[in-house]
């Protein structure tokens, strides 16, 4: 692999005493996308909160392009514009329109002004197809559409990075596919993602490589037709018996 | 045209009506019977409630009660504005503002601790007694400052519980878009936790609305001081009466707001 974008190495965390993370090593390339499956519990969640800063490390090494971004005392503000994350449960802000939701972050942080702003904005609406829905409020949105405005602001960040927290999980399972679609878009387009997921047919379809996580490891990993068809270990056997029974 | 359910639910309806009325009805009509039987009601109505000292002295009360308005108008503004203050400073995490928490505990314990009327006397009196220039003397200012003191105290209070009742998962999404922690605040979680606490600070406006009363014991002629001055010039208790019903004419109106908010919230959020 060329130089990694994201890196972890040796990376550990606990919560008072229980320990999420024992070791992890893995490194996910430029326009790659993985997968990472795994039992609740199994620390998929805490793994992708690590990647970004929102929890700090107990030790380890996150190197993003080579930079470690989990020395202690690092300040993680500039990083966080290079990587995106949408979480389960959406965390749009509800006192403000989606249209204001997506603008916040580029206008405080990156100061663009309203003239160069909205217009990007209105397109990435348009793009996912939510243009009809940008003025409205949270709550006037449905799941499916309030977690693809929630990409969106992360999008509008120009992240290089994104991870995604299992961000179907908490929709109607009519819901689901328009997110997906959504994810699709930016697979075809190349962006570098890291998904925690419970979709194991789209892990199939469209994950160059699959993480199964089990107690805080990678139990196993390796492209999707391999760990779908032929997995090594037992414990993925189990988990992968249990899910798809 | 109805269903059974819908018959049988006016019925039980008309059934409830008819038993409050007439339990209402017999209550009032014993207080009306009951009341001018005890020995002291002649002398009691004719001090109270005498019509002609009301019709006199309502327009001067109410006069007096502007001073009472503007004393509240004024002073809500500085409440509000301390009141965040002191609320962001005791949720202040730099170390090198430290000092900033500490003074914010220090004023919630200490102006929540006194009751009202003693601190209307001790700033009331004690600052104007440092022998101020006027119009920096005055017992109007002081006694609005000691008010101040007090309700930004309470809303400051009320205040941080609305800030930390926001989700940690808002700050987190505000966090990761690359936010700073100031525009965190001012932009995700103090428009949200503001909202939250209209209700709980509508009560305090009520209770200040009656606490402006208290500055007629250091001196601004406002509706209460109105009334004692009645009171005395006619030998006659009416004025205060009078007084409280102005009081209620604003009170009753804005705690029934203050309760149709509350409870227009508890539905939005449930």
């Amino acid at each position: 692999m060329p130089d990694p974008r994201l890196e972890l190495r040796g990376v550990t965390k606990s919560f008072d005493d229980v320990q999420v993370l024992r070791g992890i090593d893995m490194a996910i390339g430029q326009g790659e996308m993985v997968c990472l499956i795994g039992a609740s519990g199994s620390g998929k969640s805490t793994l992708l909160r690590c990647m970004n800063g929102l929890e700090p490390v107990d030790d380890g090494q996150v190197l993003l392009d080579g930079v470690d971004i989990a020395e202690p005392g690092f300040d993680l503000a500039p990083i966080r514009q290079r990587i995106g994350i949408v979480f389960q449960s959406f965390n749009l802000f509800p006192h403000m329109t989606a249209f204001d939701n997506v603008c916040l972050a580029p206008r405080r942080v990156l100061g663009e002004t309203d003239g160069a702003l909205h217009p990007r904005v209105e397109a990435l609406f348009e793009r996912f197809g939510l243009a009809s829905h940008m003025r409205k409020y949270p709550d006037q949105l449905s799941g499916g559409q309030q977690q693809r405005v929630a990409v969106i602001r992360a999008l509008a960040m120009a992240p290089q990075t994104m991870l995604f927290d299992e961000i179907t999980s908490a929709l109607d399972p009519e819901l689901v596919g328009e997110v997906l679609d959504v994810l699709r878009a930016l697979r075809d387009e190349g962006m570098t993602m890291v998904l925690a997921t419970h979709e194991m047919g789209f892990a199939r379809e469209l994950a160059d490589r699959v993480c199964f996580m089990d107690q805080g490891v990678i139990a196993e990993e390796g492209p999707p037709e391999a760990i779908f068809s032929n997995p090594k270990a037992d414990r993925t056997r189990q988990f992968l018996a249990s899910i798809l029974r | 045209m109805s269903t059974r359910r819908a018959a049988y639910e006016a019925r039980q309806r008309r059934r409830a009506n008819m038993i409050a009325g007439v339990s209402t009805f017999g209550v009032l009509a014993l207080l009306l019977v009951l009341v001018p039987l005890a020995p002291g009601w002649q002398a009691v109505k004719a001090s109270f409630f005498d019509g002609d000292v009301f019709l006199r002295t309502f327009p001067g009360l109410l006069q007096a009660f502007v001073l009472d308005v503007a004393i509240f108008a004024w002073s809500v503004p500085l409440i509000f504005a301390l009141g965040l203050a002191i609320a962001l400073a005791r949720g202040a995490r730099n170390p090198a503002l430290f000092p900033l928490r500490i003074f914010g505990a220090v004023y919630v314990d200490l102006f929540r601790g006194i009751p009202v009327v003693l601190l209307v006397y001790l700033v009331g009196f004690g600052i104007p007694g440092l022998g101020l220039p006027r119009p920096w003397n005055s017992p109007y200012i002081w006694g609005t400052v000691a008010l101040v003191l007090t309700y930004s105290a309470y809303v400051a209070e009320v205040l941080r519980s609305g800030i930390e009742s926001i989700h940690a998962s808002q700050r987190n999404a505000a966090i990761c878009l690359g936010l700073s922690e100031r525009d965190t605040m001012r932009h995700v979680i103090l428009p949200q936790a503001i909202r939250r606490v209209v209700p709980a600070n509508m009560n305090m406006l009520v209770a200040l609305q009656k606490d402006v009363a208290l500055l007629s014991f250091i001196g601004p002629v406002e509706i209460l001081r109105q009334a004692g001055i009645y009171k005395s010039l006619l030998a006659n208790f009416t004025p205060y009466v009078a007084a409280a019903i102005i009081f209620l004419c604003v009170t009753v109106p804005a705690t029934r707001y203050a309760d149709y908010l509350l409870n227009k919230d508890r539905n939005a959020r449930s």
